[in-house]
């Protein structure tokens, strides 16, 4: 056993430092007398840090530093919940938040300013491969034999609950049924090969070379093509806003909430949409006013076209104009019930559950 | 689990612990409480949450359709997958320590590379292996096939490390007598060889069975999640966790944990058997 001894150090370092290599990016706590621990979920982490570095050349900024953590949204908010040391929370779904207001981490007025709690949007578009080859240009093509569609699970996802939403409204908002739009579900999840449990994961699938449709964020394409890594997109006739959330806990540390105005400002939202976001426009959703930020359409890279990096979506679908909300009350149980513990069966767990018993 | 697979039964058992020194008293003590802390809390925690649900919440947790495929699908392909490992594994230690070939070392080093590796960078590797752009045109990938592949990969070393060393320490002059009796090649190996390694395969079994049934990551890529295809039983955990249902996904982990158990008794019980046979 002793001469395996050495094997078994030399393995474990292999892995070790194949460990460390996939963690790193944290800032580290900086030596100002005021530290804001940010807490958020894996994409905005380019932005926040150039806001950062922004914020700290201002008056409220000077002297404060940075702890940061990003992953799965899900995973920080409870994370959050069980002790996680958070001033400013930035996840990718409002219940996320919810769950620390339940906790009475988060005021509950957090939603209740004129962003309505939002710090940052997206909308959800289909990622298809080079050239298009399956001539993919909406949702209708989706439910078409033969193709093959990767999506994160909105089951263990939270943020794969727009992808779902946007599927949804394609036809219970264009004057379909909700009989249809159950059909249409079924269909969709029928010709999903991949169920991932976060979009990283479906975009390393994806690109990976699984499937011929991504369900994808715009701003994670947008990102994914700076870092060289890009596909192609297609945004549909009718898509749903993605709205972010950002909240500052009831007990963070003194500069966060100037933080939290410096980022719904001016200067913080430049910096969302230089990575790929859409702005916090709470008058016109979705759309982008480059004179207001100081920026041309062209500041944008990574965009299929740089003369209209994000280019108007002709129905697009907001939480709080077509699904009851703000916030997901109103849609949650009926698409994403587990019909477990009382809440009932959702429509999109049934299609998911379905898809599989007609294929296995 | 270490006491109930790794002593040979062949050893004879001490009496029980009236006749404890004092060292050997602390010895058991500092053993109990480190065991405590970092095994015994943790799954008392998970079955006290289980619990909180109470019996019909975790029945319905349990049967619920596609939790149910998941389990099944996970604890036949950990079977299935532990079954070839007994035979594989056995078959490559048995390479490593009795043959001489050149690359031999090379080979040695290369089996513990599925331990070494942080799955999720296994599943990705397997990924461009198998799936769509497969060099090797096989397009496994998202079928049910991927998630016992997966589990072969990361199992691999489990019976090859344990049995490995035991082989090594086998002297070979009771074979020999053996044959000089003349038993046959098989004999030998039945009643000689095998009953030396019974509690080292069954331990080896033990773990790798163990490892498949919680394995998550090198799956997170490869197998697709589809329910009723590829979905395992760590991704119905997620989900039960990601929809706030704590009680739910401690009742998968408590029904997992008590198949695990009755496995590893299983394997002690027909390790027993073999070794006796000596």
């Amino acid at each position: 056993m002793r001469k395996n001894a050495g094997r078994w150090g030399v393995a474990g370092l292999v892995g070790l430092g194949l460990v460390l290599a996939g963690c790193g990016g944290a800032d580290g706590a900086a030596s100002g007398d005021e530290t804001i621990s940010i807490v958020g979920y894996a994409v905005p982490e380019a932005a926040n840090k150039a806001i950062a570095a922004e914020f700290t050349q201002t008056p409220e900024g000077d002297g404060v530093g940075f702890r940061t953590s990003y992953g799965a949204s899900g995973d920080q908010s409870r994370a959050v919940v069980e002790g996680l040391d958070a001033d400013y929370v930035h996840l990718s779904v409002g219940s996320d938040v919810d769950r620390l207001e339940e906790e009475g981490l988060v005021d509950p007025s957090w939603d209740q300013g004129e962003n309505k709690g939002i710090v940052s949007t997206s909308i959800v578009v289909l990622a298809v491969r080079d050239g298009n080859p399956k001539n993919i240009q909406g949702w209708d093509d989706l439910i078409k034999p033969g193709v093959e569609i990767v999506t994160p699970n909105p089951a263990s996802s939270g943020s794969a609950r727009w992808n779902a939403l946007a599927a949804w409204g394609h036809i219970v908002k264009n004057g379909g049924t909700e009989a249809e739009g159950t059909a249409y579900l079924d269909k969709l999840f029928a010709n999903v090969v991949s169920l991932t449990n976060s979009g990283r994961d479906a975009t390393t699938a994806f690109l990976d070379g699984t499937g011929d449709v991504l369900l994808a964020y715009e701003n994670e394409a947008i990102l994914a093509a700076q870092n060289d890594e890009g596909f192609e997109y297609v945004i549909p006739e009718t898509t749903v806003l993605i709205e972010n959330p950002g909240a500052v806990l009831k007990d963070a540390s003194a500069p966060s909430q100037d933080w939290l105005d410096f980022v719904l400002g001016t200067e913080g939202q430049k910096q969302f949409a230089l990575t790929g976001f859409r702005p916090v426009n709470t008058a016109e959703p979705g759309v982008v006013d480059f004179e207001a930020l100081g920026l041309e359409p062209a500041d944008i890279e990574g965009a299929p076209d740089p003369e209209d990096p994000f280019p108007a979506v002709p129905h697009l679908l907001t939480l709080e104009k077509d699904f009851g909300g703000p916030g997901w009350d109103a849609v949650k149980d009926e698409l994403f019930g587990t019909g477990e513990d009382g809440e009932p069966l959702g429509i999109v767990t049934e299609s998911i559950a379905k898809s599989g018993k007609a294929t296995g | 689990m270490a006491e109930l697979i790794g002593t040979r039964p062949a050893a004879s058992r001490p009496a029980l612990a009236h006749n404890l020194t004092r060292t050997s008293g602390i010895g058991l003590g500092l053993t109990m409480l480190w065991f405590s802390l970092l095994v015994l809390l943790p799954l008392a925690a998970v079955i006290v949450t289980a619990s909180q649900a109470g019996w019909s919440g975790f029945w319905s947790t349990i049967t619920n359709d596609q939790t149910a495929a998941s389990i099944r699908l996970t604890v036949l392909a950990a079977v299935v997958v532990t079954a070839l490992n007994v035979f594989t594994g056995t078959a490559i230690a048995w390479v490593l320590v009795r043959d001489h070939f050149p690359g031999k070392g090379l080979l040695e080093l290369i089996i513990d590379v599925p331990f070494a590796l942080p799955t999720i960078v296994a599943g990705l590797v397997l990924l461009s292996l198998y799936g769509n752009e497969s060099p090797l045109g096989l397009h496994w990938a998202n079928t049910q096939w991927s998630v016992y592949l997966a589990f072969l990969f990361v199992t691999l070393p489990f019976v090859v490390r344990t049995v490995q060393p035991v082989l090594e320490e086998l002297e070979s002059d009771v074979e020999e007598a053996a044959a000089s009796l003349g038993a046959s090649r098989v004999t030998t190996f039945r009643r000689i060889i095998l009953p030396s390694l019974a509690p080292a395969i069954a331990a080896g079994a033990a773990l790798s069975f163990a490892r498949a049934v919680g394995e998550y990551g090198s799956l997170v890529l490869l197998s697709g999640n589809l329910p009723f295809e590829s979905e395992v039983s760590s991704v119905r955990i997620l989900s039960a966790i990601e929809h706030d249902n704590p009680g739910g996904a401690a009742s998968i982990a408590t029904l997992l944990l008590l198949i695990s158990l009755a496995v590893i008794l299983l394997l002690d019980l027909i390790q027993r058997r073999v070794a006796r046979r000596g």
